[in-house]
């Protein structure tokens, strides 16, 4: 009898077979990335990686594969861990939560929680109207889009372990602070008045309950999917854009207009940043261009917070249960902090 | 039967949908399906995470689309149950 059919008597057994062949093809290939395409641009074709056509291509080409791997273990891990985490039980979590700790938890689990900007609106009313104070569930509502897997399997893969760690943490502090002073500011006379008025009727149910191992595994493969599928427009574009100003932006173009002389660069970079609308993975081959570029690493990070934390189509999106003067004090705030991470990065980092 | 999706009017509540109105000529049961689109209705019935759905003002399921086949589970339990 051959191991996998004494295996295959126990569906359990066989899953995490299953898995644990995955998980070491996924390492096989990611270790073999670099040799593959060593030996096919430079051995099989015969280019020199001094030459610009040989490293382009090998650069092109490792890259893509590099971070097509990175999206596809982080999002799959993270989707079956978050798995257990549901938006219902985060807000039973902050219910009643007071500011400064509540803020902090609610960042803490922006990063966790399961959560797409589409269902910002519902998930507002539903922990005001609980009872979740207003700027703690602003934390909640900042940390979310600003720290997730995408923007953390990118980092990683396009500056290691450092910056996605510095980022990770600026974006709690951002999203920490924001939701402290919008909390201070006294944010709920800016609310449309049927947020407070909105009864919660019937049972919540979890939406995670009740789900098996396979059905999570399944989850995790339905995001890494769904995800790829909807940010690869944005990451092709990001990557063309990327190779432009590498190979054709003069090399101190930028550096002389937003580089560490420039002590206007952070706001700058800022200011561009937030009517721009992308995602993680559209801005950060961007973003490495630029700091090839000579771009220092707090200008560069600030610049990526921006697009990724504010959006028109999200403002839009929020208008219906804030009003006006909330959105532009949203905005004001966490445009400040970003700024404020920026310039505390460029110091630190020098 | 009353059957609400409730979702803003993303892909997934058209998913969703279309998954109960496939899982509705599965069972050959007789029902209505209605759209929720308001954020404060939606909201009211809890749910934070669309699309959500809601069969005889109880919600069934959220934040998930579901298959055809799980509609149909889910469906075929509550028909069970009200006959």
């Amino acid at each position: 009898m051959s191991v996998g059919e004494r295996l295959g008597t126990s569906r359990g057994a066989r899953r995490w077979v299953v898995v644990g062949g995955a998980a070491l093809l996924w390492v096989t290939a990611y270790e073999l990335n670099v040799h593959l395409w060593n030996w096919l641009v430079y051995d099989v074709l015969g280019l020199a990686p001094e030459s610009r056509l040989g490293s382009g291509i090998h650069f092109f080409f490792y890259d893509t594969v590099k971070i097509a791997l990175l999206l596809t273990g982080i999002i799959f891990v993270v989707t079956v861990l978050r798995s257990f985490m549901s938006v219902e039980r985060t807000r039973a979590l902050l219910g009643g939560r007071r500011e400064g700790l509540g803020n902090v938890l609610a960042a803490a689990l922006g990063v966790v929680t399961p959560f797409c900007s589409c269902s910002a609106v519902p998930a507002f009313i539903g922990f005001v109207a609980a009872g979740v104070p207003v700027g703690v569930t602003m934390s909640f509502l900042i940390a979310s889009p600003l720290v997730n897997e995408v923007a953390i399997a990118l980092l990683l893969g396009l500056f290691g372990i450092g910056p996605t760690l510095l980022y990770v943490g600026a974006g709690l502090v951002v999203a920490i602070v924001g939701g402290v002073v919008l909390g201070r500011i006294h944010a709920e006379r800016w609310i449309e008045p049927f947020v407070f008025e909105t009864r919660l009727r019937g049972q919540v149910i979890d939406s995670t309950l009740g789900l098996s191992w396979d059905d999570r595994l399944q989850m995790g493969a339905e995001e890494v999917r769904s995800i790829l599928r909807k940010i690869w427009p944005y990451l092709v574009v990001g990557i063309w854009v990327g190779a432009a100003i590498h190979g054709w932006a003069p090399q101190d173009l930028f550096a002389r207009y937003a580089g560490a002389s420039n002590p206007l660069a952070v706001p700058l970079a800022v200011l561009i940043g937030v009517p721009l609308y992308s995602n993680a993975a559209g801005v950060l081959p961007l973003v490495e261009a630029l700091h090839d570029k000579g771009l220092p690493m707090g200008t560069v990070l600030a610049f990526m917070m921006a697009v990724v934390a504010l959006s028109l189509p999200e403002m839009i999106l929020l208008r219906r249960v804030l009003k006006p003067r909330l959105i532009a004090t949203f905005v004001g705030v966490v445009a400040a902090g970003i700024v404020a991470v920026g310039y505390l990065f460029n110091a630190v980092l020098g | 039967m009353i059957i609400k999706v409730l979702g803003p009017g993303c892909a997934n509540c058209v998913n969703l949908e279309k998954a109960t109105r496939e899982a509705l000529v599965g069972l050959g049961a007789d029902a209505t399906v209605e759209k929720v689109t308001d954020y404060g209705e939606i909201a009211a019935y809890g749910i934070m995470r669309t699309p959500g759905l809601v069969v005889d003002e109880q919600v069934v399921l959220s934040g998930r689309v579901p298959t055809a086949a799980q509609v149909r589970e889910i469906l075929a339990a509550l028909v069970g149950s009200s006959a």
